[in-house]
């Protein structure tokens, strides 16, 4: 990762040059001109860029389709699943025979919709959650952290499972339980940071100045907790992947024949050593892929978003 | 602050409370209890045991009953998967297993996400910072699922160095695998948060007019940048701490361990109502110990934050 | 003895009882070495829910109370009864009262002595509204006399019909004949408790340290989901004919982890994931092993109200079972030697003859071809294709079959079968509440006898989750119950089954194992699986 930031006298100059000559200049063009000076953040876009790609482009070339079963592959799929272009099978096969590459391809949709999905509701919900707590604070504060208290020490085996159940089981509902049990950690962590915040001087300065409360929040609170906020959620990505593959795990994920990375990693991990390597390095190189391009995008945005780089 | 944490102590008690009732009805209204099984019981032989475990009685009734026994006789009840032990035994047995794999984790979990953190952010853009954050994501990257079979086959099978499962009251060859399985996912997520909060802060103010002020490079690091760099890692290791607790039910699954977490997923698919309320207050109890701490690290911390 | 001839189950324990006494302590071959450490180890796959005789349910924890206490019959290595604290029994002229003589040299590890009163104790304990066990109902299943009453609370413990006449003479009363009642107290459930020790103790007397047990071992140690430890019981009466010290059994949740440790050295006994057989046969000859177990699996069709109307119809439920290529499920993706089924009863049951049905000799082509017919005539066809739900359980096993199925009938018959899998209470749930069009099962017999699976089809049948209603069944299981050769009416209903389809039969359990080769006399020949520590020993190596 290339950034040119920490060149301090330069930057310091920089800074004051351009605030004084370019008054006015929105803070998110400003972000958005320093994310595209972040050289690994861009190629990671190009990347998870490639793999979205992949996902749409990549049912073309397949030779099966996600389902069907390749009787003769399963006749022994330690040789003849192997991953091969006589076969078709690009990438294999899964134990029953069923053609991976194409099956690989639905599970990166499958990961990538229900991660972004889920950290993004994670993300509304708990920011919401966390500045209202922890600026409003006193009584308010209170409830609203107790209730998260509550619902952290619930189980999240039974909140999925009754969520599932209760609401019949579909791709809605599995947004639902996800973003349910998953805002909690963000509300906390945003609460914190709020917490840290309100008392410094510019907001002191600004309430000092009139400023009303909920244009010091959008203003001055919540830019300020962006860069949390997203390197968190970039965490969340990955966790709602495993997420999901627990709930898979636990029988209420995705029903077959559609599946998961999480779901394919699993099965995958189970035969490791029964020599069909490929059925988890597969699933698990695009499960690390979009992992590591999350980390390098959401680190990118955060040095990026950073009012306090100005 | 004593008196914060002597209110904060109070409200405890009705959270708990509410939490045993949220749990309780959120329970029954699963489908399936504790005796559905495969064979459907006799309409007789159901009604003796519905009478039996007071299950015949109306819910607020066994809420009633429940509370009083724990709150009376400090008695969470029989466990109805398990005959032959009851709630207090499970606890007793499984709590200190989960808690002393638990909280090593979670010590090599921060002490080395935390070393990587700070070194990766304070040599930025070079080599350490690189290969720290590539571990951090492969650490991350490898979920606990995986690294069970992983470490299993490499030295239990491969090497044959270490036990492949069981506690055995605990003696190191036993609790490598199953720590080295739990911390590597935080490890990598501690890192990162380090990292980035480090970095945040050397570039703040405060650190520059200690720069500007000619101090040395480790005094400013130490004396300065630590206490708020680890602010927002404190918020996350709070939940973490809970969860290197609760969330072991794939440790305890690949490792044969015996801990809390196995017969907490347990509890909730077998429909073992006694067993998973009591884990929950548990564990609510737990969460709610260290929610608070966490707090009181945070103003420890942090002398601008006020209660 | 001679009342009880003819019957041909009754007449096989006769035999058997005449000639056991000469075989106990034979079971090691002359040109056995045997191991110096003597420590049995296996894999559990759960933790046990009881070592309790009166309330225990599950395989795990019957696996331990066979081997923890002894009750009047046991079972040898091919499943036939051989004595247990009884050494002998008789029954009356029409098979209701059954007179146990109890060997005067059974100990309990304290050293007190087994007695009747002992039996007539843990019956009376199981059978009790108090204890509330969910076995009550196997007290029930035996027929004993006022059985149903007592576990009702009606009449109280001591009408149940079990005397002891003296200490050394069990009598038993039953309402109804009952040919294979020796059989049944090869069951947990009947087996003796300790009275004393559970007055001492309440529900801790299972704990070791408390525990006293009257079969050939002691729990010595319990580490819940971690393992368990049995030794030997010095009291025990043929402590020396019995060769394994210490049998430990290890939980261990994950199968694939299991054969890991197992390769690894840690295990004597574990069980082999599906389709990984034929490549461990090959690479450990001997011990991957494949053997009939009394299990079947099967899927039902919903033909309740609550079912769809296209399974109502024979044509459509015959078109799918047919289209099953079960060569495919046994031998590609199980691979574990299990036989394919085409009846419901598995073969390997005891005088149980399977009827020639049409299905199981067509090729499957021809079965396929008839399929294609069938369900075209049923008016389903490439323009208005077959749709339908199929649930089953979480595990991947049954995902595969699950899987390679509607596979198949798409492939074949252009059906579109939707696939959803369940947690294992809400399945049950969703199972027993007619709410599903095709759901998974399976049952394993209680006892070595057609009636164990055949009754899951009878209609008053609580198991009968898919409602199917047959008088001719209904009536020839009624009959069964009261012939002195049922065999011939069990084929009857098979082929009635066959006929009507409610249920596609897949396969048959067979045991498949990784059996360490130096543990000797492992009874494979126990459809079962009803095997005692006291029967095996280790080999040098």
């Amino acid at each position: 990762m290339v950034d040119t930031r920490y060149d301090k006298a330069g930057e310091l100059a920089a800074e004051v040059t351009d605030y004084t000559a370019v008054r006015g200049r929105s803070l998110m063009r400003d972000a958005r001109d320093r994310f595209l000076a972040n050289r690994a953040a861009i190629f990671c876009i190009a990347i998870l860029a490639a793999i979205v790609l992949f996902v749409v482009v990549g049912p073309f070339f397949a030779v099966w389709d996600f389902e069907t079963i390749d009787w003769v592959a399963m006749g022994d799929v330690r040789t003849l699943g192997a991953p091969s272009v006589d076969t078709g099978h690009f990438f294999g096969t899964d134990d029953l025979g069923r053609d991976l590459f194409s099956r690989t391809i639905l599970a990166t949709s499958t990961s990538l919709i229900v991660g972004l999905i889920g950290a993004t509701m994670a993300l509304v919900v708990g920011t919401a959650w966390g500045v209202i707590a922890g600026y409003y604070g006193g009584r308010l504060d209170s409830i609203m952290m107790r209730i998260v208290d509550i619902l952290m020490a619930i189980p999240t085996v039974l909140v999925i499972i009754l969520i599932l159940v209760v609401a019949g089981r579909s791709f809605t509902t599995l947004f639902i339980a996800l973003g349910a049990v998953s805002w909690l950690t963000m509300a906390r962590i945003v609460r914190a940071q709020t917490l840290a915040l309100k008392n410094r001087e510019f907001v002191e300065a600004a309430r000092a100045a009139g400023v009303s409360e909920p244009a010091i929040i959008v203003r001055h609170i919540l830019p300020n907790l962006l860069g949390v906020v997203i390197v968190y959620a970039s965490l969340l990505v990955p966790d709602m992947i495993l997420a999901e593959s627990f709930i898979s795990f636990l029988g209420l994920g995705i029903s077959e024949p559609y599946t998961s990375l999480g779901a394919l990693i699993s099965e995958g991990a189970g035969t490791m050593a029964y020599g069909t390597l490929w059925q988890m390095m597969f699933p698990l190189g695009f499960f690390i892929a979009i992992i590591f391009t999350m980390f390098f995008i959401g680190d990118g945005l955060r040095d990026a978003l950073d009012p306090k780089d100005r | 602050m004593i008196s914060y944490t002597f209110r904060r102590l109070l409200v405890a008690i009705p959270t708990l409370f509410l939490l045993v009732v949220t749990c309780f009805y959120l329970m029954h209204f699963a489908p399936g209890g504790p005796f559905t099984s495969e064979r459907p019981i006799p309409p007789a032989v159901l009604a003796n045991i519905e009478a039996r475990y007071g299950l015949d009685q109306p819910l607020w009734k066994q809420l009633w009953d429940y509370l009083v026994n724990i709150f009376v006789y400090f008695d969470f009840g029989p466990s109805f998967a398990y005959k032959d032990r009851d709630v207090n035994d499970i606890i007793s047995q499984g709590f200190p297993i989960s808690l002393t794999y638990g909280f090593l984790s979670f010590v090599v979990a921060s002490a080395v996400g935390v070393s990587l953190g700070v070194g990766a952010a304070i040599r930025h853009n070079s080599w350490l910072d690189y290969s720290a954050v590539s571990l951090g994501i492969a650490a991350q990257a490898l979920p606990n699922f995986i690294m069970g079979p992983i470490l299993i086959l490499t030295f239990t099978l491969w090497l044959g160095w270490l036990p492949g499962g069981g506690w055995n009251g605990g003696q190191w060859q036993y609790l490598i695998m199953p720590v080295i399985a739990l911390s590597t996912s935080f490890m990598g997520s501690i890192a990162r948060i380090t990292r980035s909060s480090m970095l945040e802060v050397l570039n703040s103010n405060f650190i520059r007019t200690a720069r500007a002020k000619g101090l040395p490079e480790r005094q400013i690091i130490w004396r300065h940048a630590m206490k708020p760099t680890l602010l927002p890692v404190i918020s996350y290791l709070g939940p973490v701490f809970v969860y290197v607790l609760t969330g072991s039910v794939f440790v305890d699954i690949y490792f044969s361990t015996g801990g809390l977490g196995q017969s907490y997923v347990n509890s909730a698919l077998t429909r073992d109502y006694a067993v998973l309320l009591g884990v929950t207050i548990l564990y609510g109890a737990l969460t709610i110990i260290v929610n608070l701490l966490t707090d009181l690290a945070y103003a420890w911390f942090d002398p601008k934050i006020r209660y | 003895m001679t009342m009880h001839t003819k019957y041909s189950l009754a007449a096989l324990l006769c035999s058997t009882m005449l000639a056991a006494p000469a075989l106990a302590g034979g079971h090691i071959p002359a040109d056995v070495t045997l191991a110096e450490d003597q420590t049995f180890t296996y894999r559990q796959l759960d933790e046990f829910s009881s070592v309790d005789p009166g309330v225990v349910e599950d395989v795990s924890g019957s696996e331990m109370v066979r081997d923890l206490f002894e009750g009047l019959m046991s079972q040898d290595a091919d499943g036939n009864l051989v004595p247990g604290v009884a050494t002998h029994f008789e029954a009356n002229d029409d098979n209701t009262v059954y007179t146990f003589t109890l060997r005067d040299n059974a100990k309990w590890s304290n050293g007190d002595p087994v007695t009747a009163g002992d039996f007539v104790y843990a019956w009376q304990r199981a059978a009790s509204p108090a204890l509330a066990s969910p076995y009550q109902w196997y007290i029930e299943l035996m027929s004993i006399e006022n059985g149903s009453a007592v576990i009702k609370g009606d009449k109280p413990l001591s009408d149940l019909g079990v005397k002891a006449i003296n200490d050394t003479t069990l009598q038993v009363t039953l309402s109804a004949p009952l040919p294979y009642f020796p059989q049944m107290v090869t069951h947990g459930t009947t087996f003796p408790v300790h009275k004393a020790t559970i007055e001492a103790h309440g529900s801790d007397w299972t704990k070791p340290g408390n525990i006293v047990s009257n079969g050939a071992y002691v729990l010595t140690e319990h580490l819940p989901n971690e393992r368990s430890v049995r030794e030997r019981n010095p009291m025990y009466w043929d402590d020396a004919n019995t060769t394994i010290d210490k049998t430990v059994a290890l939980v261990i949740n994950d199968e694939n982890v299991a054969l890991t440790r197992f390769l690894a050295g840690e295990l004597d006994r574990t069980e082999i994931p599906a389709g990984q057989f034929p490549r461990l046969k090959e690479e450990y000859p001997g011990v991957a092993i494949s053997f009939p177990r009394l299990c079947n699996y099967y899927y039902t069709f919903n033909l309740s109200d609550s079912g769809p109307e296209v399974f109502k119809d024979v044509r459509v439920r015959k078109a799918l079972a047919l289209a099953v290529d079960r060569k495919i499920i046994t031998e590609n993706v199980l691979a574990g030697g299990q036989p394919q089924a085409y009846t419901f009863t598995p073969a390997a049951v005891a005088e149980f003859t399977p009827p020639e049905t049409e299905m199981a000799k067509m090729a499957q082509a021809e079965r396929d071809a008839m399929a294609k017919e069938l369900l075209a005539e049923a008016g389903f066809g490439p323009n208005n294709p077959l749709q339908f739900d199929m649930i089953y359980n979480t595990s991947d096993g049954h995902k595969k079959i699950a899987v390679a199925m509607t596979q198949m009938w798409k492939q074949k018959l252009g059906v579109e079968a939707t696939l959803a899998n369940m947690e294992w209470k809400v399945f049950l749930e969703t199972r027993g509440n007619q709410d599903f069009e095709l759901a998974r099962g399976a049952w394993c017999g209680d006892y070595n006898e057609a009636s164990t699976f055949l009754d899951l089809l009878d209609s008053e049948s609580g198991y009968n989750d898919g409602k199917f209603v047959n008088a001719d069944v209904d009536g020839l299981l009624e009959q069964a119950k009261l012939s002195t050769d049922a065999s011939s009416l069990y084929t009857q209903v098979e082929q009635i089954i066959a006929e009507e389809m409610p249920i596609i039969p897949i396969y048959h359990y067979a045991g498949v194992y990784m059996m360490d080769s130096d543990v000797g006399n492992w009874p494979v020949g126990n459809v079962e699986q009803n095997w005692y520590s006291k029967d095996l020993y280790k080999i040098a190596e």
